[in-house]
This record gives C-alpha cells, sequence and structure tokens, in this order.
C-alpha cells in the first residue's frame, strides 16, 4: 500500500514539473509574441530572430528609461575610458623627454585621453569599430583625433578578412594597442619615434589571411595613406604634437620642406606587411612570435624618390597559474626591436627656406647643400608585468633607441633660425641615443577602474639624465571591451 | 546513466570519422552535455579548463584556429563569456558560428533566468544584464540546453538527427530519474543558508530548496574587505550558518578565515565536471559529488535553519 502511495506521489511530482516545464514554455512564447507585438519599442532584434520558445523578457524601452549602453542588447557597445595624469619631472623640457602624443607631458595634471569607443555588428556581412578621442593638450586647448574608424568582414571565403577605414597599422604590439590597454603610462620610445607619437595610423584598407595550420598564424598586409601627421616616418609635413606650439617631431635633418609630391603610383602608399604567429609551450604558458614591416615614400629633399623602411620583430611571452583568480597571478613579458632606414634626399638651403630656417656651411655664411645618404636608427623595448596578487601588477619597462651618426651630423653645419641665431649642428637631438628604465605598479580596484604609479629614469646623450614620477588615474564608463591576447 | 557512459567512452575511444561534426564548446558544464548529445557523431573541442575561472580564460591565439574550423559553436551566453570570447570570434572568420547562424547555439536560451536587473549601475559590481550567467547547476536547465544541443547538430547534422534526439531524451531522462534522488538528498535541508564566495549558486539552491544570500565577496567582483568579512562572520553566527562553499579558482584563505572566525567548514564545490576528480567530462558525477557533500556540510550545521 505504502508503495502505491509512493508511486502516486512520484506520478503526481513528475506530471507537475511537466506542466511546469509546460508553463514555462507558454510563458516564453507568450513574451515572445508580446515582443514582436511590440516590435518598435524592442532593442532585442538579435534574441526575437534566432531562438523559439525563448524565456528571456525583452523590456520594452520607454522614454523614460535610460538609453542602456551594454553589451548585447543595443546594436551597438559604447563605452568611454578617460586616462589623466598628475606628476612632475626634473627635466626642464617636459614635453621633448615625453615623446608620446598622449603622454603625460607636463608638471601638473595631463588629460591623457578620453577615449570614445563604439563597437558593433554593422549587418551580416560587416562588424564596425570606432575610436574617437578627445584630449586637452599641454596648453589646454581641446583636441579631437580621429583614432579608428573602421570595418571589417565576419567571414570569407579562404579564411581571408578585409578591413576597411582609419586603423593603426598591425605593426608589432604596442602600435594597435590603444594607450588605456597599454601596462605603462607612456610609450615605448621606440614606438613614438618611429611610428609616431600616436602610432602610425592612416586610412585604407587591410588584408588578413589565417594559415591553415594547427597553430596560430596570420599572414596580414595593409595598404594605406602615406602622408598626413600619423606617418610621421613616411610623407608628412612635419610632426603631430599636443603641446603648445607647432613642433617638429621629425628629426630637423629629415629636411621636410614643403614638398609634398602627392601620390603618383601605388608605390605612393604605405605598405605594411605582418606576419604573427602563436604556440602554447605548456597549458599555461603562451608565446605570440612575429615580424613587421612598413615600406613607404617620404618627403624627404627635393627629389620626390626617397624612401622609408622600418622593420619589426616582437616577442610575447604569457603565464598564468592554473587556477588564476579573476586572472591572477599572471606574467607577462613583451618586447620589440625596430630598424629604420630612412632615405634622406638632397637638399639645398640656397633655394626658398621652409619658416626662414636655414642650414649653413661651416663658415656660417654658404647656404649648405645636403647630400644624399640613407640613415639608420635602430630602438627596442622590453617590458614586464607581474599580476601578483588579484588588481595588482607590478611592472618594468627598459628603452633604448639610436642610431648612425649621419653625414649631415658630421659636417659641422651650422643652423640658424628665423631670428638669425646661429647654432652648431651636431648630433640631432631626435636621433640621439636615449634610454629609459621605468618601474611601476598599478592597482586595479576593478576591471574598470584603475591607478598607476610610475617611475621614469631618463638618460639622453648630450642632455643629461632626468626623473620623472607620474600618477595615472583611469575609468571606464559603458561597454566593456574584452581583452585580445 | 548507463546510454551516457557509453557515449563518453565511444568518444573518447573513437577513431577519427571524417565527417564528424566539429563542435566547440566554451566551458566544460557545456562540453558534457554536448559530449552526452553528441556522443560518437561530434568532435569536441573545450576552450576552458576545469579549474579555470569562466570570467578570465586567456583568449589564446590558437583557440582563433579552433573556432575556425568549428561547424559548431556551444557557449553560456549571458555575457560569461564576454571577456573574452568577442574577440576571438572577430578574428575566426567562420559564417558557420556568427551571431544567430546555425552553428550558435546560445544555450541561455530557453532557460528561465534568474536576476535579470531592472538597470544597470556598475556601482553595484560587475553585474550580468542577461541576469546570473551561471545557470547550469540546476539540472533543469542542463535539460533544456541538451534539448536545444540536440535541435542545432541536428540542424547542422541532419544525417544524425535521430541520434542527438536519442541522446538528448536518454540524458533527459536520466537527469529526471537522478534529480529525484538529488533532491531526496537535501529535502532534510530545505531553507537552509549556504555561504558562497560568487554568486554563482543562485540556481543550485533555488532547485534544492536552499539559500545563497551571504557572500564572501561584498559585490561581484569586489574582493572582500576586512570589515565585510566580519560582517559576513558576524550574520552567519547570528543565522547559525556553517557551510561555505568556494570554487577552485576563488580565494579560500579569505573562506578559510570566515569558517575559522564561526566554526564553520569550507566546501570545495566546483561548476565544471573535471574540477573534481572522478568528474572528467561527466556532468553527473559532477552533481552527484556536489549533492553529496552539501548534504554532508550541512548535515553538521544542525537544526538552526535560518528563514
Amino acid at each position: 500500500m505504502g508503495q502505491l502511495q509512493k508511486q502516486l506521489q512520484e506520478m503526481q511530482k513528475n506530471f507537475e514539473r511537466m506542466q511546469q516545464l509546460q508553463r514555462e514554455q507558454i510563458e516564453g512564447l507568450q513574451k515572445q509574441l508580446e515582443t514582436l507585438q511590440t516590435a518598435t519599442a524592442s532593442n532585442t532584434a538579435a534574441v526575437v530572430a534566432s531562438a523559439p520558445g525563448v524565456a528571456q523578457p525583452a523590456p520594452s524601452w520607454r522614454p523614460t528609461d535610460p538609453v542602456r549602453a551594454g553589451k548585447g542588447a543595443a546594436y551597438m557597445d559604447v563605452g568611454v575610458v578617460a586616462t589623466v595624469a598628475a606628476g612632475g619631472s626634473t627635466a626642464q623640457d617636459v614635453e621633448e623627454l615625453q615623446i608620446g602624443g598622449h603622454d603625460p607631458n607636463q608638471r601638473g595634471f595631463t588629460v591623457q585621453g578620453v577615449e570614445a569607443n563604439f563597437t558593433g555588428g554593422v549587418d551580416p556581412y560587416f562588424r564596425g569599430n570606432a575610436n574617437i578621442l578627445f584630449g586637452l593638450d599641454a596648453e589646454g586647448e581641446s583636441y579631437v583625433e580621429l583614432e579608428e574608424a573602421w570595418a571589417e568582414t565576419v567571414s570569407l571565403p579562404a579564411n581571408l578578412q578585409v578591413r576597411g577605414g582609419q586603423f593603426l597599422t598591425d605593426f608589432g604590439r604596442v602600435n594597435t594597442q590603444h594607450p588605456h590597454q597599454w601596462g605603462f603610462v607612456d610609450a615605448p620610445l621606440v614606438n613614438a619615434r618611429f611610428l609616431g607619437a600616436d602610432g602610425l595610423r592612416n586610412p585604407g584598407a587591410r588584408v588578413s589571411w589565417l594559415a591553415p595550420t594547427p597553430f596560430y598564424s596570420e599572414l596580414f598586409l595593409a595598404v594605406q595613406n602615406s602622408q598626413g601627421e600619423t606617418a610621421a616616418g613616411f610623407r608628412s609635413e612635419g610632426g603631430h604634437s599636443h603641446g603648445g606650439e607647432e613642433e617638429e617631431e621629425v628629426p630637423f635633418g629629415f629636411r621636410h620642406a614643403d614638398n609634398d609630391r602627392g601620390v603618383r603610383g601605388a608605390d605612393d602608399l604605405l605598405f605594411t606587411p605582418r606576419w604573427a604567429s602563436s604556440f602554447e609551450l605548456t597549458d599555461n604558458q603562451t608565446v605570440l612570435a612575429g615580424v613587421s614591416a612598413a615600406f613607404g615614400p617620404n618627403s624627404s629633399g627635393g627629389g620626390g624618390d626617397t624612401r622609408t623602411e622600418i622593420y619589426g620583430a616582437d616577442l610575447t611571452w604569457k603565464w598564468k597559474a592554473p587556477n588564476a583568480e579573476r586572472g591572477f597571478p599572471f606574467v607577462a613579458w613583451q618586447s620589440e626591436v625596430m630598424l629604420r632606414k630612412y632615405d634622406l634626399g638632397e637638399f639645398d638651403w640656397s633655394g626658398e627656406p621652409p619658416d626662414g630656417l636655414l642650414v649653413l656651411e661651416s663658415d656660417g655664411v654658404t647656404p649648405a647643400v645636403l647630400g644624399r645618404e640613407t640613415v639608420n636608427d635602430w630602438g627596442f623595448y622590453s617590458q614586464l608585468l607581474w599580476g601578483f596578487k588579484p588588481g595588482w601588477v607590478a611592472g618594468l619597462r627598459f628603452d633604448y633607441v639610436g642610431g648612425d651618426r649621419a653625414n649631415y651630423e658630421s659636417a659641422g653645419l651650422i643652423a640658424q633660425d628665423a631670428d638669425g641665431n646661429q647654432e652648431a649642428l651636431g648630433r640631432d637631438p631626435l636621433r640621439d641615443s636615449r634610454w629609459r628604465l621605468s618601474p611601476n605598479l598599478t592597482w586595479y580596484p576593478s576591471e574598470f577602474s584603475k591607478i598607476r604609479l610610475q617611475y621614469n629614469y631618463d638618460e639622453r646623450n648630450d642632455l643629461g639624465d632626468d626623473h620623472s614620477v607620474w600618477l595615472q588615474f583611469e575609468f571606464l564608463l559603458g561597454a566593456h571591451a574584452a581583452h585580445k591576447f | 546513466m548507463k546510454s551516457i557512459l557509453c557515449a563518453t567512452i565511444t568518444l573518447m575511444l573513437a577513431a577519427s570519422a571524417q565527417a564528424r561534426l566539429n563542435v566547440v564548446a566554451t566551458t566544460p558544464d557545456l562540453a558534457s552535455i554536448a559530449s552526452a548529445v553528441g556522443g560518437k557523431e561530434i568532435q569536441l573541442t573545450t576552450l576552458a579548463r576545469p579549474n579555470e575561472d569562466p570570467h578570465f580564460v586567456e583568449a589564446k591565439p590558437s583557440f582563433i584556429v579552433k573556432l575556425n574550423k568549428a561547424d559548431v559553436l556551444v557557449h553560456g551566453g549571458a555575457e560569461l563569456e564576454g571577456g573574452w570570447l568577442s574577440p576571438l570570434l572577430a578574428g575566426a572568420r567562420n559564417a558557420k558560428i556568427v551571431s544567430a547562424a546555425k552553428g550558435d547555439v546560445r544555450c541561455c536560451e530557453g532557460v528561465p533566468m534568474l536576476d535579470v536587473p531592472t538597470e544597470l549601475d556598475r556601482s553595484k559590481g560587475d553585474i550580468h544584464a542577461a541576469g546570473n550567467p551561471h545557470y547550469m547547476v540546476d539540472p533543469e536547465n542542463a535539460k533544456i540546453v541538451a534539448h536545444h544541443m540536440a535541435d542545432a547538430f541536428s540542424a547542422s547534422d541532419e544525417a544524425n538527427r535521430e541520434y542527438y534526439q536519442a541522446n538528448a531524451k536518454n540524458l533527459m531522462a536520466t537527469l529526471d530519474a537522478k534529480l529525484k534522488e538529488w533532491q531526496t538528498t537535501l529535502a532534510p535541508f530545505k531553507g537552509q543558508q549556504l555561504v558562497s564566495y560568487h554568486n554563482s549558486w543562485l540556481y543550485f539552491a533555488n532547485r534544492f530548496g536552499l539559500k545563497t544570500e551571504l557572500f564572501v565577496e561584498p559585490k561581484p567582483g569586489i574582493p572582500p574587505s576586512p570589515s565585510h568579512l566580519a560582517e559576513l562572520m558576524a550574520k552567519m553566527k547570528s543565522r547559525g550558518v556553517k557551510v561555505i562553499i568556494v570554487d577552485p579558482y576563488l580565494n579560500r584563505k579569505s573562506a578559510e578565515t570566515v569558517a575559522r572566525g564561526t566554526g564553520g567548514t569550507v566546501v570545495d564545490v566546483a561548476q565544471f565536471p573535471g574540477a573534481i576528480k572522478g568528474t572528467d567530462g561527466d556532468y553527473i558525477a559532477l552533481m552527484d559529488h556536489l549533492v553529496k557533500t552539501i548534504a554532508d556540510a550541512l548535515k553538521g550545521q544542525g537544526a538552526a535553519i535560518a528563514k
């Protein structure tokens, strides 16, 4: 008798459970119907289109509701990252000490940047991303920069992918990372010097191919414009600076006179091939190695046929503990080395001098004729980040840049500015060697904010050494961009 | 149970057949269901490891290669993989698994989600807009996911539709039977409180009549401060709560501090098959272990029932 009762109870429980499941399904269908009927107020088209019997309610939007800039519940993810720094330096020329475009560059407070990021699916064929950067320069003047605005294909045959628009060139590792993704307060010296204060970026197109190898291996080729302030090593008129003055950030010896000769053929564009490959040494250690090169014309001299070649190799090694708590502990070691071969064109200073600047022979009177030559510059950085405790990262980076002594630096020339002041031209300060050592400590109260303290020891040839301390604060509102490797 | 065991063993011993459905699962719990439903007709790869925190999986470039070759992608949806999956998918160039494609299996669809926030405000911590994403620890949800997977696998591999549907049906029947067992085991502890580190046991508590309202972390994603731990210990003492459950990737030391201060016990739990010895690839074995250890720990909690 007891057994029968038990069986009856079990049957009843089972029946109740089935009822519950069906009730939930009916509720789900009802809600879906509701959503479809109020389609104009719903902003979850993707959820409705993909699954039958969905039980998730799609709340209809009312004008009094805030616009939810979250992930996946809207047509686009919007996020804002604001980075500010405070600090000081023993250097008198802080703006020349800090050569990155968004480095802290003054005693006091620097708004390094406020980056607005918009990401989303354009349509079934393309994915889009735009980054607009707002900032205040050292004089407090506002500026707006279009950092990136591109769309790329979701899937193409033969494992290809095409990206078009304005984008940061895939050269090395740091160039494609936005400043808020860096492990340090400022850009590495070699990146700022060779790829420009804001990184190498320009409008263009990029094709990439995922090789059919069992390990990750990707080949990139980007074709972009070669002119503009963000192609500093190429056909740019000069530098790109957020300092108060019009600063030349290309070395003086590069003779970027007013000689933009435009694009006459395909080889006047900027080409950047890159190959990157990744291996897993163990379950917890991953390595990414890459080589990159950038080829393009530069606007040195008057001949109009001078070119720049930049070569780079990068190596990234990451270890993460198998039981990592919130991603900690981890160790990440990243290094890049670059070589730049710069064709300097012949330039006769007896012609129309740009901005009243003159280069004279050693007699101090005769305008010099600078002969054609190729100069080589090289540099590297190596950085180590150790996340030793959840939310805490200790870092150390070493930077070095330097270059050959060029003919124009050895010829005993004299520079005369618009006011008639003369100065002996020796080593070009923007090509002279310098190194930097930066230990730092970062605290992440959460994934959405960070506080970083960094000390820089700078040693510049002929200019001596400098000490700087920077305290950086950053916060993120809105969609949290996922982390690439 | 036997058919799942057979399916799992067959999968492990299977020689590589040419036309097996290539399934990539993000987390091991979904993988275990996929393996039970797909059996020998699928080739299964899992991205996150059983001991890994699913929020913070390293987005290794090799995953891009795996996603590129996948026919079906099984993922939690509900933003659990939000911190690492999208850049991998962006590079995968695989039309079969893009959002809303045939091979995109967003497992939270059809699952009644709990704790969907009415407003999004990060001052409340790192909250998930689609609701609490840790739904797989409720066997009823595992059933829904199995059914969803069978439909998805069948849509991408019509030839084996009957096989997948039969496997799913077997799994659901087994889960039904086991669920009765588990509910019987935990029935004496109805209404009792468990302290968990992170709010990832809501669905388990819901299904088995337990409560998880006390957490070691003050807000989602925020590490515990000494004052919060003191507050927690006071609450535990006043309500007679003694059991603290901790996942393998969470800070056991904080939990042990709380246990020492309240005379409680720390119970090692896991959301993923494989994180506990003997449960590799086997959702049911994991649930068996969880139910048993939690029941054992709650026995020690005594008659103090928190209402």
